[in-house]
């Protein structure tokens, strides 16, 4: 993973001429699937230049939230308001503005690393060029004699790398991670954080749902912990390992 | 312009991906040709017989494989999720199903070319003396196919039991294309050809394909989103 400085999010592409996500509201969501309750009256306010980590055990509910802000998921009651500029946004210009690194690489297995980002750049309506693709993938640091082998081929670590690079070329302004460290290395690990911090700096509203709390330490200005889907602790501030492991004890227990 | 431009894409990528690992049209052409191989030997060869059951043979055979297609589709989109990233673009979600609809009506009519002259060599049937309203037919045919099929897979892309419960919901769907298709087949290989009969048929065909290309369109959000 490259240590250079994410790309602005307010740098738009001309095909998109639209400010990004700078607020997103989550009220009273919840979500059933048949009789079982994933996520019971959720609220819970994103601003841009901040990072979220969401934490809580196995099947307290962050997957489905994150679903749920990237508009795949319906919630069974209450609302999420996306917000540009003080202005309420919907459907497609909500979908452009958010970069999803979800358990799957959402990558097509048949296809390269490059093949996959320029498709996904014409469906994004962004800068497809051998230049733009190339300068993500070595910004995430995936190989370069492995950018034309099909990405079945790739290791676990390598696939998060090209999964990264499908959600940064977009240049989201809500970046959504679900276990973003999952099969990095250590260095690998600890330069995602890095980019993730720049993310954040450059305006765009981070959210992280993370067991990896070494990782996001000293990184997340916000705290979210869901416990059987329900939010039971939210606070802001700084938080240092320590501080993050006593309130994940403390709380998601 | 910008719906048919992305729909146009994503029916590339399928193709694109096709073209390099042929997995899916070889199977679905293997299994429809190896149908007609089996009709070959289990049917009397007698000419009026045949006439009369070679436009059944050659419905059956591309449904048959069309699912096996179908199927097959779907699972790559399931295999990394990349139906999610599909429909997380900001791109008009019906761009996202007219392009699966289009690349799996491109399989389908590529198994007609494969079964079509395996039944006229095989069986004896006449099927080439009008080639154009048969290919018309064979056309209208696929894409109504691939729209109700597109629409039922995706929803069932993450349901355990969809190979069973995809051809359980679909064929009794496509019983109407089906005797529209056999029935413009039959009206080509009837002695003397009955024209009008396939025309009349052949409307009906477009007319099946218009209303569920409607009807597919208003609920494929709804069915592809939890």
């Amino acid at each position: 993973m490259s240590s250079e400085r994410a790309l602005p999010v307010r740098d738009r592409h001309p095909a998109h001429d639209q400010a990004g996500l700078d607020h997103v509201q989550i009220t009273k969501v919840a979500k059933r699937y048949g009789n079982e309750r994933a996520l019971v009256g959720v609220s819970l306010a994103l601003a841009g230049r901040s990072m979220c980590a969401l934490l809580g055990h196995n099947g307290a509910g962050k997957t489905t939230l994150l679903g749920i802000l990237s508009t795949l998921v319906r919630p069974t009651a209450g609302q999420v308001a996306y917000h540009a500029n003080g202005k309420q946004v919907t459907g497609e210009a909500v979908r452009r503005e958010i970069g999803l690194l979800a358990h799957s690489s959402l990558c097509y297995g048949e296809l390269t690393a490059r093949e996959n980002l320029v498709l996904f750049a014409g469906l994004y309506s962004v800068d497809g060029s051998a230049a733009a693709v190339e300068a993500v993938l070595d910004r995430v640091g995936l190989e370069p004699r492995a950018r034309d082998r099909a990405s079945r081929t790739y290791s676990r670590g390598m696939l998060q790398r090209l999964s990264l690079a499908r959600a940064l070329l977009t240049r989201p302004s809500l970046l959504l991670l679900d276990e973003p460290f999952t099969g990095l290395d250590r260095g690998g690990a600890i330069a995602l954080g890095a980019e993730l911090g720049a993310l954040r700096d450059s305006g765009a509203i981070v959210v992280v749902v993370t067991h990896d709390l070494e990782a996001i330490a000293d990184r997340t200005d916000h705290v979210a912990i869901l416990r059987r889907g329900q939010l039971v602790f939210e606070d802001r501030g700084a938080y240092d390992y320590e501080r993050l492991k006593d309130l994940y004890h403390r709380h998601a227990n | 312009m910008s719906l048919l431009r992305q729909a146009a894409r994503i029916a590339w990528k399928d193709l694109r991906i096709e073209l390099r690992s042929r997995e899916i049209v070889y199977t679905m052409a293997f299994f429809g040709a190896l149908l007609v191989v089996v009709y070959s030997f289990v049917f009397p060869s007698n000419p009026e017989l045949v006439r009369l059951a070679v436009p059944g043979m050659l419905w059956v055979a591309l449904a048959f494989a069309g699912t096996i297609g179908l199927g097959r589709a779907f699972d790559r989109e399931r295999e990394n999720d990349t139906m999610r990233a599909l429909l997380l673009a900001p791109v008009p979600r019906l761009a996202v199903f007219l392009g699966k609809a289009s690349a799996i009506a491109v399989l389908v009519l590529a198994v007609a070319v494969v079964v079509t002259p395996m039944l006229a060599l095989l069986l004896g049937a006449d099927l080439f003396d009008n080639p154009g309203p048969l290919a018309l037919a064979l056309v209208l045919g696929a894409l109504g196919f691939s729209v109700v099929g597109s629409v039922f897979s995706a929803a069932l892309i993450k349901v355990r039991s969809r190979d069973v419960l995809l051809p359980v919901i679909l064929y009794p769907l496509l019983i109407p294309l089906f005797v529209a298709g056999t029935s413009v087949t039959a009206a080509l290989l009837a002695d003397p050809v009955n024209l009008d009969k396939a025309w009349y048929w052949m409307g009906f065909l477009g007319i099946y394909d218009a209303a569920f290309l409607v009807v597919s369109v208003w609920i494929f959000e709804s069915m592809v989103i939890e």
